[in-house]
């Protein structure tokens, strides 16, 4: 299968007065499909920005990012947004809900942003809600549910369109460890079944076990380039 | 779209304290827009009732009477009124629009006043009327402002040589005691030195053309009107003064004399063909008037008469200043409240789309396009505006209710007397949409900025604001 995300000679470089900071200097990256990808990397070594840089939300200084099979440096900003609401979900550390919607809004929320029928959008964003344990909460706004049960509504809201690619930037380091291995544990579920291709940036090397493929960076490098290290 | 307004909505609930404060500035502007705006059409729609009570709505004049007659009212009169007045009555399209089709005849002379041993005199304006058309138009209230004016005893069509003069003409001509008006004598000397060989000649004219002047049986004073007949010749009537009424303004306070139709005719036409100046329409419905003028226009040309009409806003330009005036202040207003609901509006939606700025970068990032950024927080713009201004209005329909039935009076320009103080909000709509759309539409404008700038964030800048 041709790999899902390829990243060729991708630089990186953030310009703070007057400073360049390279962020990524050369990264050739390929990711599999249906795989749960793990990220590592010290904080500040580039995690986010490469994850930026897959999600279709930055552009690269350099070299060309091609995800599902689309060179993302050509689409205009409105094909862009376009792109993302069809193939990519994103699971962020801080939770990020829209705070005056319910959970089930929020959950929904992606299915509105594809035009899909009433019927079908109701049946999926239940089902969703019912996959992560939350459908009791449905009705509950973001800020009467606890971190983990946030992040579960986040993590529905990121899978509910079924998207080629799920992005998670550090999904468990606003949690402490029971919930965050939970977590862990939901999100490897729910990739298994969703046959999604699953990235998860974290700093924290234990959680290494869960992964399909490892891609460990280091100061804006790729430290062991080699795809599908582990199976 | 209905995301939109629902995520809209609901911020605002979350602002609480912000959004009231910024709805209540947009209600203050739509109220204080009302209830002005409410005030100046009371305002126009009164002065229109007064306007139409004491000229018509349209007044039929002899061609160039209205810009050069003035200065000699009889080479001006309208031959054949009678048959005209019968036409226009009679006229298949006229007839069922008019109320009042009255002839008036205008004059200029001098008064006397040489009873008991006085001598005063002074130019008036005289106005020649049909005592009861006057009362009848004076009962006209198309818009039920309730200012009517009850039938005038004191001058009634019986009387053939009753009539009214302004207050200050009864004081210039010391008419103050006979009247028992309460208004100051004049200072002594200047009294006693003003008689001088006018005042002789025209005691002398009036002693011989009407005879001795003396107080009436009823004890009403007398006065001598005299004025140049149609044929050039001097010519002296005698009125009997009925009363005399504050005409607000002093001009016409000091000159005015309101007398039956016959006596000015008798005065300006002497034993020649007795004309008018004017005929004078008093039509039911205002908005009948254009009509109305061209099928007078049709008229005269059928019958070949060189007449021209004329229509109150004409004959009062006071009218038109006030509404001018009235519209510039309203204007004025519209821009004050215009401003501060752009401040208070750009100031919300700024600090909304700040504090949102992680949640703009999430559901951008979710595949939000920049346009449906832009758009949510205009239609929060647009809501805060709306709610406040459907605030505004409710809160403006319920104070022009309180005043309208608070029993408040005041005196307006050019007034002699208190009228009621009414103000005009509920019953005139298009005032009500207009200063609710112009407030929303100003909301909108100020909430374009802040939006501008959300839509604008870049996702990855967005997404690092916490
Ligand atoms: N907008 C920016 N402007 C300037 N420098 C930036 C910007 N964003 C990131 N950087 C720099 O780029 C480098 C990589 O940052 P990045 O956020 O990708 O690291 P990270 O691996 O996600 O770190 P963490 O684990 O702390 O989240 C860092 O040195 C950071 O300071
Ligand atoms: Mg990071």
């Amino acid at each position: 299968m041709p790999p899902v995300v390829r990243l060729t000679h991708v630089e990186k470089t953030y310009k703070a007065e007057a400073i360049e900071v390279a962020a990524l200097r050369g990264i050739d990256l390929e990711i599999s499909p249906n795989r749960f990808s793990m990220l590592i990397g010290a904080s500040g070594s580039g995690k986010t920005t490469l994850l930026n840089l897959i999600g279709c939300i930055d552009t690269p200084t350099r070299g060309t990012v091609e995800v599902a099979g689309q060179q993302i440096g050509t689409l205009s900003d409105d094909a862009l947004a376009e792109f993302r609401a069809r193939n990519i979900g994103f699971i962020f550390q801080n939770f990020s809900l829209v705070p005056v919607l319910s959970a089930y809004e929020n959950v929904e929320y992606p299915l509105l942003l594809v035009g899909m029928p009433a019927a079908e959008r109701r049946d999926r964003t239940l089902a969703m809600l019912e996959a992560v344990g939350l459908a009791k909460q449905a009705k509950q706004r973001p800020n009467e549910l606890s971190g983990g049960q946030r992040q579960r509504v986040a993590i529905a809201r990121a899978l509910v369109k079924g998207p080629q690619i799920v992005l998670a930037d550090e999904p468990t380091a606003n949690l402490d460890s029971a919930t965050g291995a939970a977590i862990i544990d939901l999100m490897r579920r729910v990739q298994a079944e969703s046959n999604t291709t699953f990235i998860f940036a974290t700093h924290d090397p234990h959680l290494m076990s869960h992964a399909d493929q490892i891609v460990t960076i280091r100061d804006g490098m790729l430290i062991d380039p080699t795809p599908g290290a582990a199976a | 779209m209905s995301t939109i307004l629902k995520v809209a909505f609901r911020n605002i609930l979350r602002n609480r304290r912000r959004s009231f404060m910024t709805g209540s500035a947009v209600a203050a502007g739509v109220t204080a827009m009302l209830l002005f705006g409410g005030f100046a059409n009371y305002i126009f729609t009164s002065l229109e009732t007064r306007s139409v009570q004491q000229t018509g709505h349209l007044t039929v004049f002899r061609s160039g009477y209205f810009l050069f007659g003035a200065g000699n009212a009889a080479a001006y009169g309208i031959d054949g009124y009678r048959s005209l007045v019968e036409a226009i009555r009679l006229d298949r399209e006229l007839g069922p629009m008019i109320n009042v089709v009255t002839p008036t005849q205008s004059l200029l002379g001098i008064a006397g006043n040489f009873a008991d041993g006085n001598d005063a005199s002074k130019t008036f304006l005289g106005i020649g009327v049909i005592a009861s058309d006057r009362d009848r138009m004076r009962q006209w209230d198309e818009f039920k402002t309730g200012l009517i004016t009850p039938p005038d005893p004191r001058f009634s069509d019986k009387e053939e040589s009753h009539g009214l003069v302004g207050l200050g003409l009864a004081r210039i001509l010391l008419l103050c005691r006979p009247l028992a008006l309460n208004c100051p004598a004049p200072p002594e000397q200047v009294a006693r030195k003003s008689a001088g060989p006018v005042n002789a000649d025209i005691a002398d004219l009036a002693g011989r053309e009407a005879g001795g002047v003396a107080a009436k049986a009823d004890g009403l004073p007398q006065i001598d009107l005299l004025a140049a007949t149609a044929g050039g010749a001097p010519n002296v009537v005698n009125l009997t003064v009925a009363g005399a009424d504050p005409q607000g303004v002093k001009e016409l306070d000091d000159n005015y004399v309101e007398m039956p139709l016959g006596l000015a005719q008798q005065l300006v036409y002497g034993r020649a063909e007795h004309k008018v100046t004017g005929i004078v329409l008093q039509l039911n419905r205002s908005e009948d008037m254009p009509a109305a003028r061209a099928r007078l226009a049709q008229l005269f040309k059928e019958r070949g008469a060189d007449l021209e009409v004329r229509d109150f806003s004409e004959l009062n330009p006071f009218y038109g200043q006030v509404r001018g005036m009235f519209s510039a202040i309203f204007l004025f207003i519209s821009l004050v409240m215009g401003m501060i609901v752009l401040f208070a509006v750009v100031n919300t939606m700024t600090m909304n789309v700040m504090e949102r700025t992680s949640e703009i970068g999430t559901i951008r990032a979710m595949g939000v396009k920049r346009g449906g950024i832009r758009w949510q927080f205009i239609a929060e713009g647009a809501l805060i505006g709306a709610i406040g201004a459907s605030a505004g209005t409710v809160f403006a329909i319920l104070v022009a209710a309180l005043v309208n039935h608070g029993g408040l009076s005041w005196v307006p320009p050019g007034n002699a007397n208190p009228v009621p103080l009414s103000v005009y909000v509920a019953n005139r709509p298009g005032l009500i949409l207009r200063a609710w759309t112009i407030l929303v539409a100003v909301s909108v404008v100020a909430a374009l900025l802040p939006a501008n700038r959300a839509a604008r964030l870049s996702v990855v800048d967005a997404l690092r604001h916490v």
